[in-house]
């Protein structure tokens, strides 16, 4: 089963979307008007304090929740057509794995689940364990891998379907400095090996900027987009770019963005 | 590496059965002990002078006929059961062991296919959850004395219209009653286990109910239903002795032992014969419970945070 040919160069596409969660406390507006195209092949983080609606967008695009507002398409369809078509795959924070499946079987699920027969599954698997450098531990469960080698199969598995968009809810927030930096790296090559277009989710200022073709900036409150900001750092991201002028440069704009006002505020007082 | 941590692991297997075998030396040691320090006549407070039965006893007697020696017992085992060329008592009890057991076990497996389908149906429903885990937790109040004789009315009546119905069966079926409640609430809780995380990646797989419940619910679910499957062979085989003695069917444990108990002032150490098989009936249970949770080893696992 592979991603069906996108219909439109744009992988997403939102136009006036909101979301509003009804609760006992009275209705939550989780989001209101958000504007967002991404294009093809093209990385976007989506940065903001936490509780900014974030992790809500991302949801919306993967259809786990409706949008109580506005238009929402994936390649040009609903994202329940999208979502059922397997257009995107998609990773969170914590690895979800099944822990009495294999790391093969893990990374296989997806395909599993699509009724892709047993040798094409299988060897698709390796190619993926291939490609995110597990291959020696595809026996393994998932109690005997470290944290990142977890978030390495959920990231694998997340691409079993040959997915043109992935979407990700901080997949290296519970995972510390080292692995993190090396993580992001791999997933700069993977996302470019497989021309894949990313929604990423981060409040790392130094990680949005060092993945991203473009950082969307969100504020709570209701949850909005404030700013998006253009890295322009191009196509190589090594670890050369991390010392480089030009990303500090964009650090620095993504962070005054993010705190807009208040810095200066602070620096009044 | 492999070899050491399976040794461990072999090591560590052993020491519940060294504290097992470590309990029944202590209990037969302080039996033996109370036997040789207690007053043969147990101590009676409240008594009145001459009126025999008065007073309560706080301390049971220990003279043979009340505490027969542990050796007594065990050597009683080899001797005949009732006398003259009747088999050894052992034999006797592990015949009857065996019928209780086999009784038990279909218990347990109509109890486990009922305790699963409520399961199952509750998860899907929740209105069914609604109407149905009340009244499931309102059935396990009944007394089975009262309920035994009652299924069994139902079963004679069922044999007259035809259908055979041996009373085997009613003893089956009320054992089941005793089983099928720990499996129904286990398998709800089983089903409901996944986290939010793993029900919004099937969802994003579009699986949809069956998918879901084969790859993700039930294996989820096995941490909850190993200890709800050993708690209904326990449950099956006390239901099982107990609907045998109420509804007198003959040839089970639960007779026998009532049978010996009858004749226990002549012959003290023969209703220990069927104590001692019904408790290895329920280790034999239990046991075979724990075979399973072997098989299923691989759905233990935990996922490893970070
Ligand atoms: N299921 C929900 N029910 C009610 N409120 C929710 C729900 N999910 C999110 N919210 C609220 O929506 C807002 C945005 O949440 P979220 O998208 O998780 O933020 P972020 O990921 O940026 O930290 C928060 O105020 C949160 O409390
Ligand atoms: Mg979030």
């Amino acid at each position: 089963m592979t991603a069906t040919t996108p219909t439109t160069d744009l992988a997403v596409q939102a136009t006036g979307v909101g979301k509003v969660f009804p609760t006992k406390a009275g209705d939550v507006a989780a989001l209101t008007e958000v504007e967002l195209e991404v294009k093809a092949g093209e990385f976007v983080s989506l940065i903001g304090p936490s509780g900014c609606g974030k992790s809500t967008l991302l949801r919306l695009i993967a259809d786990l929740d409706q949008a109580s507002s506005g238009e929402l398409t994936i390649f040009g369809k609903p994202a329940r057509r999208a979502r059922i078509d397997q257009d995107y795959g998609i990773a969170f924070q914590q690895a979800g794995l099944l822990p009495w499946r294999t790391v093969a079987a893990n990374i296989g699920l997806p395909l599993e689940l699509h009724k892709v027969g047993k040798a094409e599954r299988d060897a698709r698997v390796a190619e993926l364990a291939e490609l995110v450098g597990l291959t020696d531990f595809v026996d393994r469960y998932p109690d005997q891998l470290s944290g990142g080698m977890q978030q390495r199969v959920a990231i694998a598995r997340s691409l079993a379907a040959r997915p043109k968009l992935l979407l990700m809810d901080e997949p290296f927030g519970a995972l510390d400095e080292m692995t993190r930096e090396y993580l992001q790296g791999e997933l700069t090559r993977i996302a470019a090996e497989t021309g894949a277009a990313v929604v990423f989710v981060t409040h790392s200022i130094p990680e949005a900027v060092f993945l991203s073709d473009r950082v969307v900036v969100m504020s709570p409150r209701p949850g909005r987009i404030t700013d998006v900001i253009e890295t322009g750092l191009g196509e190589v991201r090594d670890e050369a770019l991390r010392e480089s002028p030009a990303y500090f440069e964009k650090v620095t704009a993504v962070r005054e963005a993010l705190h807009g006002t208040k810095v200066e505020r602070a620096n009044e007082r | 590496m492999t070899s050491g941590r399976a040794q461990g692991g072999a090591a560590r297997r052993w020491v519940p059965v060294a504290w097992g075998a470590a309990g029944i030396v202590a209990v037969a040691l302080l039996w033996e002990l109370y036997k040789f320090v207690g007053p043969s006549e147990g101590v009676v407070i409240g008594q009145v002078e001459g009126e025999a039965g008065s007073g309560v006893l706080i301390l049971p007697r220990t003279h043979d006929r009340a505490m027969p020696h542990i050796w007594t017992m065990i050597g009683r085992l080899f001797e005949p059961t009732s006398g003259g060329s009747t088999p050894p008592l052992f034999v006797s009890v592990a015949q009857a062991a065996l019928l209780s057991l086999g009784i038990a076990a279909v218990g347990w497996l109509i109890g486990v296919a009922v305790g699963m389908l409520l399961g199952l149906v509750m998860q899907r429903w929740k209105l069914l959850e609604w109407g149905l885990l009340p009244w499931i937790v309102v059935s396990q109040i009944v007394p089975l004395i009262a309920f035994a004789p009652v299924v069994n009315a139902i079963g004679n009546q069922i044999d007259r219209g035809g259908t055979p119905w041996p009373q085997w069966l009613s003893v089956a079926v009320i054992a089941s009653y005793l089983a099928f409640f720990p499996v129904a609430v286990g398998v709800l809780r089983g089903l409901e286990a996944p986290d939010r995380i793993h029900l919004d990646l099937m969802r994003s797989y579009a699986a949809g109910y069956w998918p879901t419940l084969l790859r993700l619910r039930l294996p989820a679910s096995v941490p909850h239903l190993l200890p709800a499957l050993r708690l209904a062979a326990a449950n099956a085989v006390l239901g099982a002795v107990v609907a045998e003695v109420s509804i007198g069917m003959r040839g089970g444990i639960g007779r026998m032992l009532i049978q010996l108990a009858g004749q226990a002032s002549s012959d003290p150490a023969a209703p220990w014969g069927p104590m001692f098989g019904s408790i290895v009936l329920g280790l034999i249970a239990a046991g075979s419970v724990a075979l399973i949770g072997l098989g299923l080893k691989n759905y233990r696992r935990g996922e490893a945070t970070a």
